[in-house]
């Protein structure tokens, strides 16, 4: 992938999180107080509950519908984290040597499933995690984690963050396809001509960096950055956050997918 | 009482690397004036911009914005009385949203939340850009960018507008907005830049800075027809009148 279209992609993402659906106008707080509560529960669960996890896909599936964000978009980026994960999981299976099922003969070790408890875990906590950038605009998780008391200086430094990606980003774009067109894939094409462009980089940042502070400095700046507030909870948001919070308890410590069995099979008898 | 006068007394200023930016500049500008500055790259145009809200101070000589004097403790004062645009809308523009933006100046000014609110409005109805409000700047045109940086140094209501090079990065149209905008204003305005027929056009003042030393200070018509003068400056005469 060529860095504009990295760029484009960023720019993608952003872009999904400014559409108006019901899932986007939701307040940007009760988004934010949801997706902890569902990392914090799915994260709680134990080392071989494989079939306790599997409900929670339903959270994921309902925001992408709901929110229209596109479902390859979100797998990609999930997929692109996911070395991570396996990298942590993937000797448990040796580790974990004891066998807990026995299936066509072949037994199956406890590591097996504890691995794929970290897989699922870290697919339902990444996709979370997306989809609430890609439902609330970057400024409105930012207000909402300082309402929600987050230090102003770490909301600051996000907000700016979100910001001057884009410009610097842009700025870095330029620097490479000027160094692209006169390098004709030789000599300053390697790494050489890389570590000199980001050294340039580095100094159009300290220099926009003064330019921006100065802009600050002559609107009143003294030391606080300071934003109105723009949203008001409303029905809809508590309702919102109600529910989830209520599904999350249910599928937390009630098996849903065994009672769900269960009753399929009372149906067939 | 508070007359909306600038005045430059003396200036000298010299960068801590040794340049020697300003050289003993003095013009005093009156309330309700356009004045425009011009001159070669380097000759000084933005460094003296910078003395105008206090970002940097004199070596010697004396800065009066309305009745301060400025120094080090004056600047935040006098910062409420200056507002400056930038030449790049993106150092101006540092908020994530257009609204966030224009807003932070007034709530810096201490202004409760109503009033916050009207001046926001106010401002981008002014340079016609309300809608744009949600939006983040980086998904803003450069017309728009230069709209909403105007606005949201306008939201503070300063005495005295101060703007580098305006139109850079315009387009013909955008910069012709612009122009009939900037006319509309009732503030006293320094504007420095390199496109003459703007200058022409809004200001009646021209100071003309060469070296750091102010060389010409005359109404607009009669400094910026002076062919002369110009090109010992890098200028040229505005389109508008070569063609007579």
């Amino acid at each position: 992938m060529t860095f504009d279209q990295k760029y484009f992609d960023i720019g993608r993402l952003d872009r999904l999180s400014y559409q108006d659906t019901f899932m986007h106008r939701l307040d940007p707080r009760v988004k934010v107080i949801a997706t902890i509560f569902f990392l914090l529960t799915v994260i709680s669960f134990p080392k071989y509950e494989v079939g306790g996890l599997l409900p929670f896909f339903l959270f994921p599936v309902l925001i992408m519908t709901v929110g229209e964000i596109p479902v390859m978009f979100i797998m990609k980026k999930v997929m692109l984290v996911s070395p991570f994960a396996l990298f942590i999981g993937v000797f448990n299976p040796f580790l974990d040597a004891g066998t807990v099922a026995v299936i066509g003969g072949i037994p199956v070790a406890a590591g097996w499933l504890s691995f794929l408890t970290i897989i699922l875990k870290f697919v339902l906590t990444i996709s979370a995690a997306l989809l609430l950038i890609a439902t609330t605009s970057f400024p409105g998780v930012c207000h909402a984690l300082r309402l929600l008391g987050c230090p102003a200086l770490l909301v600051s430094q996000l907000l700016f963050l979100y910001r001057y990606i884009f410009v610097l980003m842009e700025e870095a774009m330029r620097m490479i396809r000027a160094r692209e067109i006169r390098s004709f894939g030789g000599r300053g094409a390697g790494i050489k001509g890389f570590v000199r462009l980001t050294g340039v980089l580095f100094l159009r940042t300290v220099e926009r960096a003064e330019r921006v502070y100065y802009a600050m400095l002559s609107r009143g700046f003294r030391g606080d950055l300071s934003i109105l507030k723009r949203s008001r909870l409303e029905w809809k948001d508590m309702a919102f956050l109600a529910m989830t919070v209520v599904m999350l308890i249910v599928f937390r410590y009630y098996q849903v997918t065994e009672e769900l069995g269960c009753l399929v099979q009372e149906l067939i008898r | 009482m508070s007359h909306h006068i600038v005045a430059f007394k003396d200036v000298f200023f010299g960068y801590p690397d040794g340049t020697e930016a300003l050289r003993g500049i003095s013009f005093r500008i009156t309330h309700g004036e356009s004045v425009g500055i011009v001159g070669a790259n380097g000759a000084g145009k933005s460094t003296l911009l910078q003395h105008l809200n206090g970002y940097l101070l004199p070596t010697s000589g004396t800065v009066i914005v309305g009745d301060l004097s400025l120094s080090r403790k004056t600047r935040q004062e006098i910062r409420k009385k200056v507002g400056v645009v930038f030449q790049n809308p993106d150092d101006q523009l540092f908020m994530p949203t257009v609204f966030d933006d224009v807003a932070f100046g007034p709530l810096n000014l201490g202004l409760d939340e109503a009033a916050v609110r009207e001046r926001v409005q106010g401002a981008l109805n002014m340079v016609h850009s309300l809608e744009l409000r949600d939006k983040p700047p980086h998904h803003l045109s450069s017309g728009q960018k230069s709209a909403v940086a105007i606005a949201a140094v306008m939201a503070m209501e300063p005495d005295i507008l101060v703007m580098d090079e305006p139109a850079a990065n315009l387009d013909p149209k955008s910069r012709r907005a612009l122009i009939n905008m900037l006319k509309t204003f009732k503030h006293s305005k320094i504007i420095a830049s390199h496109d003459l027929d703007l200058i022409l056009d809004v200001c009646q003042r021209c100071l003309v800075i060469k070296d750091g030393l102010l060389v010409m200070d005359g109404p607009v018509a009669e400094v910026l027809s002076n062919q002369a003068l110009l090109e010992e400056n890098n200028l040229e005469l505005p389109l508008s009148l070569q063609r007579g």
